[in-house]
């Protein structure tokens, strides 16, 4: 039975067809401001790579800000639950993940199944967000695509302490004034936010092995900065950013 | 669908004709006393002053979503935006007028103060003392860290004391004794009867919600010591039970039951109502309106006046997290409820202030726990998507263990 799973979020949409148990394609688009539109786009441009027609689809699940605006949709289901089902069809022994999107940030365990027993989100704050590192990517002018790989080139982080996305953004710019390097204030900026996300990992009580999900864990500085805060691996998958996804097609394969 | 309870249009007369008595008392030549929540009010009663609430004036317009704009016009005056938004609600009230009561709260005779809620309170009647040019009484509560020592007994009956003094000299007449002891009766008494209202929500399905307790609360907090109080809640006791014998619940189709911590988010009651009950869950009860029958056991009534001041003292805002973890983990098993949801509220520090370590407390309980952030009537905290998507993921998350627990 070919499923879709779509997960709108904050920032991109991502779309997963699944079939006789592996992914069929997937695929992934900016959302801009009207979650609604994007969902069309994605949908529209999925089927063509995929080669097949919406009515090849049998069930629709969809997941993320925008999963209420989605009106072709057989069900909605939350991002928690959604990331659960994907990244442990994907990393089956993994018990917490962490995945940090647009808005939320969230910590995910799971029991032996893969089943969702506690989560925690952040709090109203973006400091602990993909956000925070937009801003932060775009103040120190780098490609968010680089901004990791850019941290792990600083020698000694520079000291953010500022919890806020705004004020942490002036922050650095009175880093830059002092004359410490874009190494060491990349790093600096990279801590910070796993220190935040690594409060909410110890609110859940850490269980290895720990995985990301998210978009986010496309970035090595933030594996680098969680491992380092956690001491433990922080697996994760080229498929990280259909987490969310791939665990809406999959329960889209269980209704009935 | 079970509907409102009928008791609701009576509970309404009765609290517009408590304000109404209390916006005349001049011409009815009565005193009146603003007085906080957690306050000693039977003393008020016995003398017959008239005592007026700012907090449940607070809940009022929160509910009416005036509290954001109100707490804004505050925050001009200098005031924080971390300082409670009950306070700044009043504080701009009673300088504009603004107020889902007509011209506002009557303006008090005297203020009566007791910190066993918060330390707050402290400076707010301070200023209200002053802007008034009104008398003050503080009855000061000890923190009960883990124990009610016989020193802290000592130390608060000697301020019962000190507060039929300062009623007598205030009100220029003796105190009362022999209503007092009526009072201190009929106080207990209402007590009594609120619990046996809340304990009804044990029943599956529960004939009410935390969301009727919240609104059902405000006789029990305003007029306990009256015979109002009794009469209307015996009338609702009737009304739950009769629900709980032919089986109507409160929420239709109730599937989930959850207990809710901390005060509510006023201006967003029913939104909250509708979204738990569209996931089939009802809130069955909660820590906040449990807090005015929760020091029954502490209260003599043969001498009221002598054991008020343990019972006040020992209320859930003014013991430490142990015992409140206690508690709730007592509501769990009583309720047998499938979740719990705090209220990180904003303005409350003492209510919400350990409420992760109240979590780590109770994780014997093993039943999932959501936070929502938010405030209990300052609308500018208040995130809609963010608690949305916060809901549903923890409402999944309770069907799911439901699941595995069925499937063994």
């Amino acid at each position: 039975m070919l499923t879709l799973g779509l997960d709108i979020g904050s920032l991109t949409a991502k779309g997963v067809l699944f079939d006789n148990g592996s992914i069929v394609e997937k695929h992934l688009i900016q959302v801009g401001y009207n979650s609604k539109n994007a969902a069309d786009k994605l949908m529209e441009e999925l089927l063509a790579k995929a080669s097949v027609t919406s009515s090849d689809i049998k069930k629709v699940i969809a997941t993320g800000y925008g999963r209420n605006s989605i009106d072709f949709a057989d069900k909605s289901v939350s991002e928690i639950i959604c990331h659960g089902k994907g990244i442990h069809f994907l990393l089956p022994d993994i018990r917490t993940i962490i995945d940090i999107g647009g808005q939320d940030s969230k910590v995910i365990l799971l029991d032996e199944k893969g089943t969702v027993v506690n989560f925690v989100m952040n709090d109203k704050c973006a400091a602990g967000t993909g956000r925070f590192l937009d801003v932060m990517a775009r103040a120190m002018e780098t490609e968010i695509q680089h901004f990791g790989e850019l941290s792990l080139k600083g020698k000694n982080p520079s000291k953010i302490s500022s919890v806020c996305t705004v004020f942490a953004e002036s922050e650095i710019i009175s880093l830059v004034a002092k004359g410490e390097n874009r190494e060491d204030i990349t790093s600096g900026i990279h801590l910070s936010i796993a220190r935040r996300i690594v409060s909410m990992v110890k609110r859940v009580g850490l269980v290895t092995p720990v995985a990301m999900s998210g978009g986010v864990a496309l970035n090595i500085g933030v594996i680098d900065a969680l491992q380092k805060l956690l001491k433990t691996t922080v697996k994760t998958t080229p498929l990280a950013q259909y987490g969310g996804a791939l665990g809406a097609a999959l329960l889209a394969q269980e209704i009935d | 669908m079970a509907g409102r309870l009928k008791a609701t249009k009576k509970m309404k007369r009765i609290m517009r004709n408590y304000y109404m008595e209390a916006k005349y008392s001049k011409y009815l030549g009565k005193k009146v006393a603003w007085i906080t929540s957690g306050g000693p009010v039977e003393p008020l009663i016995a003398m017959g002053v008239i005592p007026v609430y700012p907090e449940n004036h607070g809940a009022m317009i929160g509910a009416s979503k005036m509290g954001g704009r109100l707490s804004e016009y505050a925050e001009g005056l200098g005031y924080s935006q971390d300082v409670c938004s009950y306070v700044k609600d009043d504080i701009t009230s009673s300088i504009t007028k603004e107020s889902p009561i007509k011209g506002g709260l009557p303006e008090p005779d005297m203020l009566i103060c007791s910190n066993n809620i918060c330390g707050t309170v402290l400076k707010w009647y301070e200023i209200q003392a002053r802007k008034f040019n009104v008398p003050l009484f503080i009855y000061d509560t000890p923190f009960v860290h883990t124990e009610f020592t016989d020193e802290a007994r000592d130390y608060v009956n000697e301020q019962t004391k000190e507060y039929i003094r300062f009623l007598e000299k205030t009100l220029g007449k003796k105190f009362n004794y022999k209503k007092m002891n009526l009072v201190g009766k009929r106080s207990l008494h209402a007590m009594k009867l609120w619990k046996e209202v809340l304990n009804t929500a044990a029943h599956k399905p529960s004939p009410m919600t935390a969301f009727d307790a919240f609104f059902h609360l405000a006789l029990i907090v305003t007029l306990r010591g009256k015979k109002i109080v009794i009469t209307y809640y015996q009338s609702l006791l009737k009304e739950l039970q009769e629900r709980n014998k032919q089986n109507i619940g409160a929420v239709d189709n109730e599937k989930y039951r959850l207990l809710w911590d901390n005060l509510p988010i006023w201006f967003r009651m029913r939104w909250l109502s509708e979204k738990f009950a569209s996931h089939n869950a009802a809130l069955v009860a909660d820590t906040y309106t449990q807090a005015w029958c929760g020091v029954i056991d502490y209260i003599d009534e043969n001498d009221f006046l002598g054991t008020m001041g343990e019972a006040y003292t020992r209320i859930h805002l003014n013991v430490g997290v142990d015992q409140m973890a206690d508690t709730i983990k007592g509501f769990i098993l009583q309720y047998d409820v499938d979740g719990l949801v705090m209220h990180s509220n904003r303005s409350c520090k003492p209510y919400s202030f350990g409420q992760y370590d109240i979590q780590n407390l109770i994780k014997e309980m093993d039943i999932p726990v959501l936070m929502i952030e938010s405030d209990m009537t300052d609308d500018r905290k208040f995130a809609e998507s963010q608690v949305e998507a916060r809901i549903d993921a923890f409402m999944e998350v309770i069907k799911q263990k439901r699941k595995e627990k069925s499937e063994g």
